[in-house]
């Protein structure tokens, strides 16, 4: 492996390997110092063309609990809004020396072309509508700690997969860990084919389902008319107590967050017993440390 | 190809080629003479001869569908650049669009175009006029004037005469004109936002798509228009199963309606996308469609439903196609990889023979815009390509006369090629060179 850009091509094999050293590293989260030398001397830079919070941070701590040092690249007020393309910037950190790139770009494709400019290590922190691959493998990591595996597990992922660069990464991924994966959301809201079944209603979506995926409903949908109303996605699409303990009592909830509480996700399921968002947002330092360690051949110990 | 020199003079002799002329519905081995710009029945003293046994011999190739960007954006390509890459290609005769910067949309212009490309010389240079002043879709451009100027049909490609009022007042007014109204036919509120075709590989990709029904939708609705106006509609690149249909519905019904395709969505599929890794070098509007799509729109050419391939030349900076998909301008530079291309979908498959393959590139396209050639007959205009039908060789982008070297198909191997075009009796490309 040398560059992160797709779940999609990966094999189970890599996967479990990712998932398990996640686990290992996740253990650095719990120390009094949370530092290991993995990736003293190593630099590594965040491209953020897109708004993140939650992610990057996520990345640069995963950086930082590992030595590594780390610069926060930002488009507003960059040599980007300047004009400069993606092949100077790139031409740029390489001639910094950067080790790895990590790169969010509101484009399909940007990471895997970066990837083939670059000669070190590119991670997608998500790319358009394309993919999230370290959302998605935290997202494994999440559900492996909580069954102890994920074949033959069923996944409803409920919500906007349209526009969901999340659900496509969650497909690929439970998919090669030998889980089955449906889809549920507005018809319009909803790929017209992509290898998974699809329903619009929320019932027969999420009934009898090990793990419920509930993605963020973008409030631009509304204003695009995709969407009548808050109200109305809420009455047909929200996850709330009620629904999940007749339909799925015993599922594991989970939100790649930000949540709009009251909208697609009730606090009172939140913040309940099921809910693994928290151990999403831990998992996602774990598996980012473990993408890092593994790219960037940090053989020494950990 | 091999040259006996006898004398000085422009008149040939072309021997032992297999005459394919789709204008005379002739398809037979035989010779060519050609003295003082024509062909001519016999032998005449002083005349060269050329040995072109294995080659075809197609009088007046023609392209109707190029953008030569001139004036306004040199950079991509001008009407030197354009002609060269027209003449390497294989094509006597292009009809150029007029979405240039300004657009063509007045008679000065399109006087202008065509002298320019008489100066230039190595093509016959057809000038396509705006059918709205600036392509805006407001107002009807002066097309009668823009006619009599030298403009072969009226067009505001790039973008689709999106109003059904102004398109249907340009196609009744056209029932008094010669040529027609060629129509990028795109829903462009559907297609808002989208850069290639709705399915399962813009969905596995996540970029964003455009269904089908984008082009289906506007080709229904011209094509009603033509019935109802009578008026002369040309459908530039058809590629959707439903725009087919609206065509076939139209003919049916007796509406004076042609349809073209590009090679491009002839060879290709939307899989090139996913081959090419997301490049720009794909992006095309329409886009590459999948091989359903592509499979029918094969049928449609063979069947004559579809009686034009034309290009879409559409060159670009490389920098332009460096940029990220989105971003990137729709196109592919496709004068120099047409013939190949076509041959490859169409000759090569077994779906079409030669004479009805070759129709699609020489009377359809004449006979879309409403021009005429008598094809290979005494006094005829002396417009010819011979074509290696079996030659296969690979495409090398920087091997381009055009300045854009913008196509999904480098790298591709190709069966058939021109490898020589010869323009009023002048040979203006030889041996894949091209003569000025």
């Amino acid at each position: 492996m040398r560059d992160f850009t797709a779940i999609e091509g990966m094999n189970a094999q890599e996967l479990t390997t990712l998932i398990d050293l996640a686990e290992t590293l996740s253990d650095v989260l719990e120390r009094p110092i949370k530092k290991v030398p993995t990736l003293r001397g190593k630099a590594i830079a965040n491209v953020f063309f897109e708004p993140s919070t939650r992610t990057r941070n996520s990345f640069e701590l995963a950086a930082k609990y590992m030595s590594a040092d780390v610069i926060n690249f930002q488009t507003s007020g960059s040599s980007i809004e300047k004009g400069e393309t993606l092949w100077d910037t790139a031409r740029n950190l390489k001639a910094m020396a950067i080790d790895a790139v990590v790169i969010r770009h509101q484009v399909a494709g940007v990471p895997g072309l970066l990837a083939d400019l670059l000669d070190v290590p590119v991670i997608n922190a998500g790319d358009g509508m394309h993919e999230h691959p370290t959302q998605g493998l935290l997202d494994l990591a999440t559900v492996q700690a909580h069954y102890g595996r994920i074949q033959g597990l069923q996944v409803a992922i409920v919500g906007d997969v349209l526009h969901s660069r999340v659900a496509r990464s969650d497909l690929w991924g439970f998919t090669i860990m030998g889980a089955t994966v449906r889809f549920v959301g507005p018809p319009n809201l909803l790929p017209s084919e992509m290898g998974a079944p699809m329903t619009s209603n929320l019932e027969d979506g999420i009934r009898g389902c090990d793990v419920v995926q509930v993605l963020r409903l973008q409030h631009e949908r509304q204003k695009s008319g995709e969407v009548p109303s808050m109200r109305e996605y809420r009455e047909k699409f929200g996850v709330t107590r009620d629904r999940l303990e007749k339909w799925a009592p015993d599922a594991l909830v989970m939100h790649p967050g930000p949540q709009n509480r009251g909208v697609e996700i009730d606090s009172e399921v939140l913040d309940g017993p099921h809910s693994a968002v928290l151990d999403q947002v831990r998992y996602g330092v774990a598996v980012r440390m473990a993408v890092l360690y593994r790219l960037l051949g940090g053989t020494h110990d950990s | 190809m091999t040259v006996s020199e006898t004398s000085s003079a422009d008149n040939w002799h072309i021997k032992n080629v297999r005459i394919v002329d789709p204008y005379t519905h002739t398809d037979a081995l035989g010779d060519i003479f050609i003295a003082g710009g024509c062909f001519v029945s016999g032998t005449l003293p002083g005349m060269l001869t050329v040995d072109a046994t294995g080659l075809w011999a197609v009088p007046r190739m023609v392209d109707i569908h190029v953008h030569f960007r001139e004036p306004g954006q040199e950079h991509k390509e001008d009407l030197v650049s354009g002609s060269r890459a027209a003449a390497g290609g294989g094509f006597s005769v292009v009809a150029a669009m007029p979405n240039t910067d300004p657009v063509i949309d007045n008679p000065a212009l399109i006087s202008w175009e065509e002298a320019r490309g008489r100066e230039i010389g190595l093509i016959d240079l057809w000038p396509l006029g705006a059918v709205t002043k600036a392509s805006a879709g407001k107002e009807l451009a002066e097309l009668a004037l823009m006619e009599a100027a030298g403009a072969v049909g009226f067009s505001d490609d790039g973008k689709p005469v999106a109003n059904g009022r102004i398109m249907r007042t340009a196609l009744s007014y056209a029932t008094m004109l010669k040529h027609p109204i060629v129509q990028h036919a795109e829903d462009l509120d559907l297609s808002e936002g989208t850069v290639m075709h709705e399915g399962n590989i813009s969905h596995r990709l996540g970029l964003p798509g455009v269904p089908a029904a984008a082009e289906e939708a506007m080709v229904w609705r011209d094509v009603e228009l033509s019935l109802l106006t009578h008026g002369p509609l040309h459908v530039a690149h058809v590629t959707a199963l439903g725009s087919l249909e609206a065509v076939a519905y139209g003919k049916r019904l007796g509406a004076p309606v042609t349809a073209e395709a590009t090679p491009h969505h002839l060879l290709l599929t939307d899989q090139a996308v996913v081959d090419w890794e997301v490049s720009p070098v794909t992006k095309v509007n329409p886009p590459l469609r999948p091989p359903k799509l592509r499979d029918a729109l094969r049928k449609a050419v063979a069947s004559g439903l579809v009686s034009v391939i034309a290009s879409d030349h559409a060159p670009h900076h490389d920098d332009e196609k460096m940029s990220p998909y989105p971003q990137a301008p729709y196109g592919i530079s496709g004068l120099e990889t047409s013939i190949g291309a076509a041959f490859s979908s169409l000759l090569h498959t077994g779906l079409m023979d030669p004479l009805t393959l070759l129709e699609r590139m020489t009377s359809g396209p004449h006979q879309a815009l409403g021009a005429w050639y008598p094809g290979v007959v005494p006094g005829a205009r002396a417009d010819l390509t011979l074509i290696d039908p079996q030659l296969l060789w690979v495409v090398d982008p920087q091997t381009f006369y055009s300045r854009g070297h913008n196509t999904p198909m480098a790298g591709m191997q190709l069966k058939g090629k021109a490898v020589a075009t010869m323009l009023r009796g002048r040979w203006t490309m030889r041996e894949g060179q091209v003569l000025a």
